[in-house]
């Protein structure tokens, strides 16, 4: 039987049964798209649009449509590279080692943050083919024979590790998404008639829902969660070695890879928090993404904005304690020198401002987690910005020292990967499930305002 | 398929059906299979099947991920062209542990999750016996095979009946 502690948060709220779940999911997939889902996705479309634009001319153009000059070498492209990529990281955490931890208040979120994931993902990877320049000569990348005698690529290069370690991330995150997926699609399914019941039945392969069935599955789905765990931080770790494998001062650090993990962490929850936030009045999830839920995200969001502070205050130390001049001089630089600003951006919107969120009125008040999550991810990529552009902009040679001032095809190349975010995100919340209903359901009795009453009164 | 007859006893709690399936084989009847809208933490053993081994499969495919990365890193870079980086180790180890791990993940959560499907026959063409479509939404359902089972179809409606199923169904396939 089950024993729940009366001071456990309720997770779903107003007594929803286990139908209501259903009917309160489903609807969103069954119904016609209302006029503010119309409006939004209209929106991102024509971002899109203006951004895919941009990107066929950057490609046709070449990179001279960017910013970027002979001493800085990569900036918005390789930022806006690891900012997504660390936002997609939340969606793996929130599923797989929420999942590790047994944290009941995942089962309401982690199916938008997986999808969130998945487009995120692709952002990213759209900067390294763009900033390939050539894109056509991606393949490079790929340890295929060539024509020109078997000349591989260099598997000693942290460059080659991400290509490894992005392709399977996105592949198994896609796999993980899709697996959590299937009861869902077969709820769909049997609710469904005509051509919609074709097509979410070919999507639910044949599922049953069988206890054998569910048995394997949550095998599965634990299995798969071990694994991600340990992918997710791998993959942001290979994402640092990009850096921290150089000899630039400011990025030759060994503290990278942990500081790149909790930075991934931070971005990605506020990430989803904006997306939830948006998601829950939109289609009317408040009973299952709760005050409770947006606190505990905001407790996530101070722990790793503290974690990313005292990462920045270590590099500070270590560069002065090291006695290298360069790597002094680059520290210097970053937080003095003609682009102080951005490290001031960088240290008031990571580092101060998650810090409000020690007080329990501000961690349930939804403008202010909404608006302090964009204040996150603007702080977020400063960061990338910093530390990619204040270690480039003045190296060795001080004749070749510059400045960095971005074009309009480095702001409209990121504005694409808005567009295509949006819509991509805006598709998925129209015609999949947004909320995983077979978890939400399993977690109904220990955690929603109804059933301890109901249990209560049996004994 | 057989036209064979099922007896379907619908359930409206996940913690009635997991009693249920106690007291259903303890009265001698073989049970089909139960079909519930989310996994229920103990059904499996109510109903005596074995522990999931889907780990041997990650496992077994894990370690194929590792030995083709092996393959592919020290017979590219030690054998068929060997650079010369700065005069190291034509094949450094430690360099080629983030290619082993990415190639061992990505084979073992492939091959388990295509395993799991194979082993349940899952597929986009598959056509499930689905014994009531509330059985994904509120239902919890429990199946069970006239023909396997000596008692009479009046005895074993009665024994799903006290043991606090709400409906009993006849179903043929």
């Amino acid at each position: 039987m089950h024993v729940v502690s009366p001071i456990r948060e309720k997770l779903v709220l107003n007594g929803k049964s286990y139908h209501d779940i259903t009917e309160d999911i489903c609807k969103q997939v069954e119904g016609k798209p209302t006029k503010e889902w119309k409006i939004v996705f209209a929106i991102s479309v024509l971002v899109l649009l203006y951004g895919t634009a941009w990107v066929c001319w950057t490609w046709w153009e070449g990179l001279g449509v960017w910013g970027l000059n002979k001493t800085v070498g990569w900036a918005w492209d390789i930022t806006n590279f690891v900012w997504w990529v660390g936002i997609g990281h939340a969606g793996t955490l929130i599923s797989a080692v929420l999942l590790l931890f047994r944290q009941k208040w995942r089962t309401s979120i982690n199916r938008a943050a997986e999808a969130m994931t998945i487009f995120a993902v692709i952002c990213a990877a759209s900067f390294i083919v763009m900033h390939m320049g050539r894109p056509w000569l991606a393949y490079f990348a790929l340890p295929l024979p060539n024509t020109f005698g078997s000349l591989w690529v260099n598997f000693n290069s942290p460059l080659v590790w991400d290509v490894f370690a992005i392709s399977t991330y996105f592949s198994v995150s896609c796999l993980f998404w899709y697996i959590g997926m299937i009861p869902d699609l077969a709820t769909i399914r049997d609710r469904a008639t005509g051509i919609r019941k074709k097509v979410y039945g070919a999507l639910a392969i044949g599922w049953t829902g069988g206890a054998k069935s569910w048995a394997r599955y949550e095998d599965v789905s634990l299995i798969l969660a071990g694994l991600s765990t340990p992918l997710v931080l791998s993959v942001h770790t290979i994402v640092s070695f990009d850096f921290a494998t150089s000899v630039i001062p400011g990025w030759h650090t060994t503290i990278f890879p942990p500081y790149f993990v909790a930075g991934a962490i931070f971005s990605g929850f506020a990430m989803v928090q904006n997306l939830m936030l948006v998601t829950r009045v939109v289609y009317k999830l408040e009973d299952y993404v709760t005050l409770d839920h947006i606190s505990l995200m905001n407790k996530i969001i101070t722990l790793t904005g503290s974690v990313v502070g005292i990462a920045y205050i270590t590099e500070f130390f270590i560069a002065a304690y090291s006695g290298v001049e360069y790597e002094k001089y680059a520290f210097i630089n970053r937080a003095t020198g003609p682009l102080w600003w951005s490290y001031a951006a960088m240290m008031t919107c990571n580092v101060l401002s998650p810090q409000l969120f020690w007080f329990e009125k501000i961690r349930r008040n939804i403008v202010v987690s909404f608006v302090m999550a964009v204040v996150v991810n603007i702080g977020m990529w400063f960061e990338r910005f910093v530390i990619i552009v204040t270690s480039l902009h003045r190296d060795y040679l001080p004749s070749s020292w510059t400045y960095f001032t971005p074009r309009l095809g480095d702001i409209s190349d990121y504005i694409f990967s808005f567009g295509f975010f949006f819509t991509a995100f805006f598709l998925f919340a129209k015609f999949l499930p947004v909320i995983n209903m077979a978890e939400v359901k399993s977690v109904l009795k220990s955690s929603s305002e109804k059933y301890p009453e109901k249990v209560k009164k049996k004994a | 398929m057989a036209d064979n007859k099922y007896l379907v006893g619908v359930f409206d709690d996940e913690d009635e059906v997991l009693h249920a399936v106690g007291e259903v084989r303890h009265s001698g009847v073989k049970i089909h299979e139960v079909y519930t809208p989310f996994a229920i933490h103990g059904l499996d053993r109510a109903l005596g099947y074995d522990r999931p081994r889907m780990g041997i499969a990650a496992f077994l495919f894990g370690i194929t991920g590792t030995c083709c990365a092996l393959l592919l890193t020290f017979w590219t870079m030690g054998i068929d062209w060997p650079i010369n980086v700065g005069g190291k180790n034509f094949f450094p180890w430690p360099t080629n542990v983030p290619i082993l791990f990415e190639l061992t993940v990505l084979l073992a959560s492939f091959g388990m999750s295509f395993t799991f499907f194979v082993m349940e026959g899952m597929g986009p063409t598959a056509k499930p016996i689905i014994f009531d479509v509330r059985s994904t939404d509120d239902k919890f359902i429990m199946a069970i095979d006239l023909s396997k089972n000596k008692l009479s179809e009046g005895e074993i409606t009665d024994i799903l009946k006290d043991s606090g199923a709400s409906e009993v169904n006849v179903k043929e396939v």
